[in-house]
């Protein structure tokens, strides 16, 4: 069976769960290898072996850190011109994309992002795609080449199937190019113990209902009774009362939950791409129009500062 | 200083958009204007000049011949000239060969900036920023929600919000950049900006101009091929109910029923 690289998303060792269902995606594909750039390989093998893979290929190199990009690429175009793969999955992150982007270039394959699904088809993999704002399902396949496919994150669940996985450390040649753009500074953003946007099977979002900085206290008590990320659309992160980084939609983060809380969002096409694909939606909005109930399963007209804090208490008591 | 800010002509986000039966997109129900994404490339390019470089600002796009309205709109925002490439073979085109016609075109104008939206709002790839700038082989810096150009060093600098942390990079001009909407609200065009616009350059360019086979663009050479594309049936519009004092009690039954709690 050939190999089916996936390229590993991590911070320093600790793998994040996209990786884990790209493993369990690879597996339908043909024999799972993983490809670990960085730091941190010696902790990781274990939970990757533990998803099915059966070589983890290691490219320690201080470029991978120290630049954007390139060097990722570099390495990966190593690997496949050596491995040949039927296929190579990226997670759908803005650097995977990138990576990937460049890797089809130089390996002249096809590429396809933002796959919500693959399986094996008679020639090779078939990717399903959501288009214009989630209107649309698109089954695809690459013609040439390795296909490349970014996957994003929820597109299955992670299974395992434990194997012994074979470590193979790679020496990479970096192109002149890798060095091309330096890393001035690098902040690290404020860790929370609450789950990553894209990893939540839950979130919990507030709009320019929510009216203001110190209110999202109350989005964040809501998140926490169901263990849930908190997302917020553009209107509250450009008034400065949550962070850019937790900004769903078009431009933000693209999430795709089991459940999606609205409240206090009106439910623009812009938000609505980055939250459409979500397996049950419920909104908490005063206007009875407002265009995000056309999508809910459930919709409460309603103040958002009566019924989140009712809300709270009714799932702190029901869980005792 | 060059500048090349590229722009795609893209459905109208805020329609009814579908697919022809080959895959490819429907352009004849759905009006197309520029992608609004773009309009902070643009942007970007006109306060780069108005910051004091001295600067020549070129729109180059790949379309059909409709496509000319979105470099008209950029133009009547600001900027110089603009060029359009189009051919037939050009129909169906996936993003490499996007890429490629756009490295040749940006090649063949001369460049010490080339700037690009975040994403076009059709495909939302995102794709094309780092493959011009594989292609062209200059550092390529995508995403960045502030830049800033010193004519003098050809210095870049800039910042973008990367997966766990903000980034400060730098790089050296020639390069190609993506910025997002945070860079800046765009600019509208004014009437004299729109009137000006009619006077500007605008030069059309087929593949042979820019010494491409056309064997290796079009949806024949394209690298992947869409199987089929359906609508989504529409999402099931379930209860909306007034809060009739009970809203949170009863949405708390309604998750519980589908065992959220
Ligand atoms: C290029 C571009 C990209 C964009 N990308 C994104 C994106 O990625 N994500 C995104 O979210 N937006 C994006 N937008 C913005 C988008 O168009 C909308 O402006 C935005 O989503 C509106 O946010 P909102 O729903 O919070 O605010 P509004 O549209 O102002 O809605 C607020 C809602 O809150 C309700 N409300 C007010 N008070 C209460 C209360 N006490 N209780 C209950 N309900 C209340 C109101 O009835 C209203 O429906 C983008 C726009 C552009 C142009
Ligand atoms: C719903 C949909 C899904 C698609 N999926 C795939 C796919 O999986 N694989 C694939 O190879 N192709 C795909 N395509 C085709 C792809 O969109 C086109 O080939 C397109 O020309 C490439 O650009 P992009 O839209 O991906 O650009 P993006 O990478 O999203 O655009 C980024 C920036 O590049 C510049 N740019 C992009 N296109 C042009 C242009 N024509 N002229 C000038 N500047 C431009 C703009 O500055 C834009 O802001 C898809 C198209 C659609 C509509």
């Amino acid at each position: 069976m050939a190999e089916v690289l996936v390229l590993v998303d991590h911070i320093d060792g600790a793998v994040r769960k996209p990786t884990l269902e790209l493993l369990t995606l690879a597996r339908r594909l043909g024999e799972p290898s993983a490809v670990f750039l960085g730091r941190g390989a010696d902790t990781a093998t274990a939970i990757l072996g533990e998803f099915g893979a059966r070589k983890v290929y290691v490219v320690d190199a201080p470029e991978i850190d120290a630049y954007l990009v390139v060097p990722a690429v570099d390495a990966m175009t190593r690997i496949a011109r050596a491995v040949e793969p039927a296929a190579i999955l990226v997670p759908s992150s803005r650097d995977g994309k990138e990576i990937a982007a460049r890797l089809a270039v130089r390996l002249d394959s096809g590429l396809i992002t933002d796959a919500v699904d693959v399986h094996q088809g008679e020639s090779g993999p078939v990717t399903e795609q959501s288009a214009f704002a989630a209107t649309y399902l698109v089954n695809a396949h690459v013609t040439e080449g390795a296909a490349i496919i970014t996957v994003k994150p929820n597109a299955t669940t992670p299974e395992p199937a434990p194997a012994a996985p074979e470590v193979e450390h790679v020496t990479v040649e970096f192109s002149a190019a890798a060095t091309g753009v330096t890393v001035l500074s690098r902040t690290p953003r404020e860790k929370s113990d609450r789950p990553g946007l894209t990893e939540a099977d839950i979130v919990v979002s507030g709009g320019r209902g929510v009216n203001g900085a110190e209110n999202f206290a109350l989005i964040e008590r809501v998140a926490d009774a169901l263990g849930a990320a908190v997302g917020a659309s553009r209107a509250a992160v450009d008034s400065g009362w949550y962070p850019h980084s937790h900004q769903v939609g078009q431009t933000g983060t693209q999430v795709s939950p089991q459940l999606y809380l609205a409240a206090g969002i009106s439910g623009a096409i812009q938000h609505r791409a980055g939250m459409q694909t979500s397996r049950t939606i419920v909104a908490v909005n005063k206007d009875e129009d407002a265009p995000i109930f056309d999508l809910v399963d459930h919709g409460v007209v309603g103040d958002l500062f009566k019924v989140l804090p009712q809300l709270a208490d009714e799932i702190a008591r029901r869980k005792g | 200083m060059k500048i090349v800010v590229c722009v795609k002509h893209v459905p109208d986000a805020t329609a009814e958009r579908g697919f022809e039966p080959d895959g490819t997109t429907d352009r004849e129900s759905v009006d197309s204007l520029l992608s609004e994404l773009d309009e902070y490339a643009i942007e970007q390019a006109l306060r780069i000049v108005e910051s004091g470089v001295d600067a020549e600002i070129t729109y180059l796009t790949v379309g059909p011949d409709e496509a000319k309205s979105a470099l008209r709109k950029a133009l009547a925002m600001g900027g110089d000239r603009a060029v359009h490439v189009s051919d037939e073979g050009i129909a169906g085109t996936d993003a490499l060969g996007t890429s490629l016609i756009l490295a040749r075109a940006v090649e063949r104008l001369g460049f010490d900036l080339v700037l690009t939206g975040m994403a076009a709002t059709d495909s939302t790839m995102g794709v094309v920023p780092a493959m011009l700038a594989e292609r062209l082989d200059v550092p390529g810096v995508t995403y960045l929600d502030e830049v800033e150009v010193e004519a003098a060093t050809g210095v870049l600098t800039g910042r973008r919000e990367a997966e766990s942390a903000t980034e400060l990079i730098s790089a050296a001009i020639p390069a190609v950049v993506s910025v997002t909407d945070r860079t800046g609200e765009a600019r509208y065009p004014s009437f004299k900006g729109i009137m000006s616009a009619k006077k500007k350059p605008l030069d059309t360019l087929g593949l042979a101009d820019l010494g491409i086979d056309p064997a290796q663009v079009g949806l024949a050479a394209a690298r992947s091929a869409v199987d089929s594309a359906a609508r989504r049936p529409p999402r099931v519009k379930g209860e909306v109910v007034p809060d009739e004092g009970d809203g949170g009690v009863v949405l708390a039954a309604f998750l519980a029923s589908r065992k959220f709690i």
